[in-house]
């Protein structure tokens, strides 16, 4: 079996079989991680570029490791510092780097859409890592595969996510691919960051944050998106963390084995508490091992897919 | 120019059909006489209207004369069966002086393939602070006032603006949205939730709706509410012409005919403003031509170049081309499956706009210029962007089978666009 589509773009695009067969070969990635084999072949030969429109810690860096590892030569877009600045598009920015005989094009755009309206123009598979408030699938599958790992399945779960839903691509990512799995989401916030008709997702809307957590297996933070907000959306740091906050009191509500995930960055004492953040019921750190794992297994898996259309012609 | 247009089934104003030759002579329709005829069209098993009006359109020129200028515009409008075209004030400068006013008539005049009428600008620059001057625009010839693009923001400048043009017998036309509420790029719903973009709720437009209804009811002054979209809309105008109001509005074919659905997959092509709503109320819209409620179909025809649609959903220019589409989308979604007769149908986009800009047009009269539209209502075809005659090719209808073909376009007598009619 192999992937359907040569690029990456969307959870909402995956069907349950192929997001296992990410997850299952990101378990060998993880292993290979984990003893300290870092120098595979799997994409010698290959180049991948990041071109990132936002600002990104662990997302591209993880990609850049992850196909350093596997042998692949890696280039990096930042904004600034680019023709970008000269004013040039989007899409010639990504056509140039196609002609560069590139073979993957990891892009974070701030618009909802952007990787799938530059797919089609390209020869490169397009991985989206995370447009506008859209999807971020790569983030989903580190959670997925975080979530299996400790919890040993993805069937049945109870998965609270708690904070800037209408923001969230985590979000949206999330119950796209946790539906597939008859799991059950339940999403909290303040209502000003609650968009319309969100219960049609198949998430369940939940008005209180214990509300939601009640019996869950997973407690998710998402980071407050202030940058997206063209206006304020709750009034202060304080009340936000006061209502919306994770803490223990609201744990207290989930099963004793939950755990506690937030794909970072994440603002200290906002979204949850530090005590939370450092606990033996958080993943964070978990999640970000595992993240280079699936993006491992992202690209060895397109690589695959890429070769065999190779041959095929 | 003189002429005969034989046989055709003609539409009047009174919605009979009856067969017979239309005579036209110095460019108005005559009583019949016999000839010699400079024009002479067989019309035979075809539908003779007068010529379509559009109340709303943007011709861009001057100033984004790459994305449509007169002469384009009006060929494209000539493509449609429109005869007389009303185009908003949004240009670069902006029609907010008897200078641009001037220029547009002079152009089109020279250049032009059907009659347009400047729609001058309330407020200097389209601000919304201070008076345009709406007097000498008027002589220089324009036929309403409007922000188009916005709306007059505060409710203070409406007021000035709908007291201050009743001076010139003009009336206001309003594109109602309320600015702080509509900041995203599609209709506020699921689609816009699914898809993470922001949306636009119905709201915006209801409450602007609602403000100028008010004004138009205090003031005892007419005013005409640009391309409605919503239900909400629909029901507050409807109660208002109940209660005397005097208002008047329209829709365009995009909201009876398309959803929000079609920005699904982030689609460039569906975005416009106001945005494609729900089926709630595409089905109020039907329901709102159907009984009066919307008084007139415009097209608010909106060329943009490729550059400005081919480029992220969140990026993309809003708007549509609308003249080659209008009538055939009017007879596919409203005459055939019988919501409107095909007279109906012809009074909104012919009779009903003239009247709002007293043009004295959009009738087949005796004595009237001699503007009309001929269609072959039997002929089904496609949409093809890359064929049309305006300047640009934003459509969103491109692939769709239409029923309802212009044949021929004939302004003041003259014929302006002919397809293959001998």
């Amino acid at each position: 079996m192999q992937l359907k589509s040569k690029d990456l773009l969307g959870m909402q695009q995956l069907d349950k079989e192929e997001i296992e067969l990410i997850l299952n070969t990101a378990q060998g990635m993880k292993q290979a991680l984990l003893i300290g084999h870092k120098k595979t072949t799997h994409l010698q030969g290959k180049s991948v570029v990041t071109l990132f429109y936002e600002n990104s810690t662990r997302t591209r860096l993880s990609f850049e490791m992850a196909a350093k590892y596997m042998g692949a030569a890696t280039g990096n877009i930042a904004v600034s510092g680019s023709s970008i600045n000269k004013g040039e598009t989007l899409l010639d920015t990504a056509v140039t780097i196609d002609h560069m005989a590139t073979d993957f094009i990891i892009m974070r755009h701030p618009s909802s859409g952007a990787p799938f309206y530059i797919a089609d123009r390209v020869n490169a598979s397009v991985i989206n890592a995370g447009d506008g408030m859209d999807e971020h699938p790569t983030q989903c599958l580190l959670d997925l595969f975080t979530m299996k790992e400790q919890l040993g399945t993805l069937s049945g779960l109870k998965v609270a996510i708690i904070g800037d839903i209408a923001h969230s691509r985590v979000a949206r990512s999330n119950i796209w691919a946790l539906n597939k799995f008859n799991s059950e989401v339940r999403v909290a916030g303040p209502a000003s960051m609650m968009p319309v008709e969100f219960e049609k997702t198949g998430a369940i809307v939940c008005n209180d944050v214990k509300e939601a957590c009640e019996g869950c297996d997973v407690v998710m933070g998402l980071r407050l998106q202030l940058e997206r907000m063209h206006s304020a959306l709750f009034p202060s740091v304080n009340e936000y963390a006061r209502f919306y906050g994770i803490n223990d009191e609201v744990m207290a509500c989930a099963q004793p084995h939950a755990i506690v995930m937030h794909p970072g960055p994440y603002n200290h004492g906002m979204e949850m508490t530090s005590n939370l953040r450092y606990s033996d019921q958080s993943f964070i750190d978990e999640q970000v091992t595992n993240g280079v794992a699936c993006r491992m297994a992202v690209l060895y898996l397109l690589n695959v897919r890429r070769n065999s259309m190779a041959a095929d012609q | 120019m003189n002429g005969i247009i034989r046989q055709g089934k003609v539409i009047d104003a009174t919605g009979e059909v009856t067969i017979k030759d239309i005579y036209f002579k110095d460019g108005c329709f005559a009583e019949p006489y016999e000839g010699p005829f400079d024009v002479d069209l067989d019309a035979a098993g075809k539908i003779v209207m007068p010529g379509f009006v559009d109340a709303h359109c943007h011709l861009r020129d001057p100033g984004f004369e790459y994305r449509e200028d007169i002469v384009t515009g009006t060929r494209s409008a000539a493509h449609g069966g429109f005869t007389s075209i009303a185009c908003m004030p949004n240009t670069k400068p902006v029609c907010d002086n008897a200078a641009v006013v001037s220029y547009i008539v002079k152009k089109s005049q020279t250049e032009g393939y059907v009659n347009v009428f400047p729609i001058g600008a309330v407020s200097k620059q389209l601000q919304g602070k201070e008076l345009a001057e709406i007097g000498l625009m008027k002589e220089a010839g324009i036929v309403a006032v409007s922000d188009d693009g916005a709306p007059v923001r505060t409710a203070d400048m409406m007021r000035k603006g709908m007291v201050y043009a009743r001076d010139f017998d003009l009336v206001v036309i309003n594109h109602c949205e309320d600015p702080s509420l509509a900041d995203g790029y599609m209709n506020e719903g699921y689609n816009s939730t699914q898809m993470g973009v922001l949306g636009v709720p119905s709201a915006a437009e209801d409450i602007m709706v609602a403000r100028d209804l008010i004004l138009a009811e205090y003031l005892d002054l007419p005013i005409h509410l640009a391309h409605i979209s919503t239900h909400g809309a629909v029901d507050m105008i409807r109660r208002a012409k109940k209660r005397g109001v005097k208002v008047t509005c329209e829709t365009c074919p995009h909201y009876f005919v398309l959803t929000d659905d079609a920005c699904l997959g982030f689609n460039t092509y569906a975005r416009v403003n106001p945005p494609l709503r729900r089926p709630e109320d595409v089905t109020a819209i039907i329901e709102g031509l159907r009984d009066g409620t919307i008084d007139m179909i415009a097209t608010d025809h909106a060329p943009h170049h490729e550059d400005e649609k081919d480029v992220p959903f969140d990026q993309a220019n809003n708007g549509f081309i609308g003249f080659e589409t209008a009538f055939a989308l009017g007879y596919t979604y409203l005459v055939q499956p019988g919501y409107l007769t095909l007279a109906e149908l012809v009074e909104k986009m012919s009779s009903a706009p003239a009247n709002l800009l007293k043009i004295g047009r959009g009738t087949l009269e005796v004595g009237r210029p001699a503007d009309l539209t001929i269609a072959d209502v039997e002929e089904t075809w496609e949409v093809d962007r890359f064929q049309m005659a305006s300047k640009s090719m934003n459509t969103p209808y491109h692939g769709m089978t239409l029923t309802g073909k212009i044949k021929a376009t004939l302004v003041d007598g003259k014929v302006v666009f002919n397809d293959e009619l001998c």
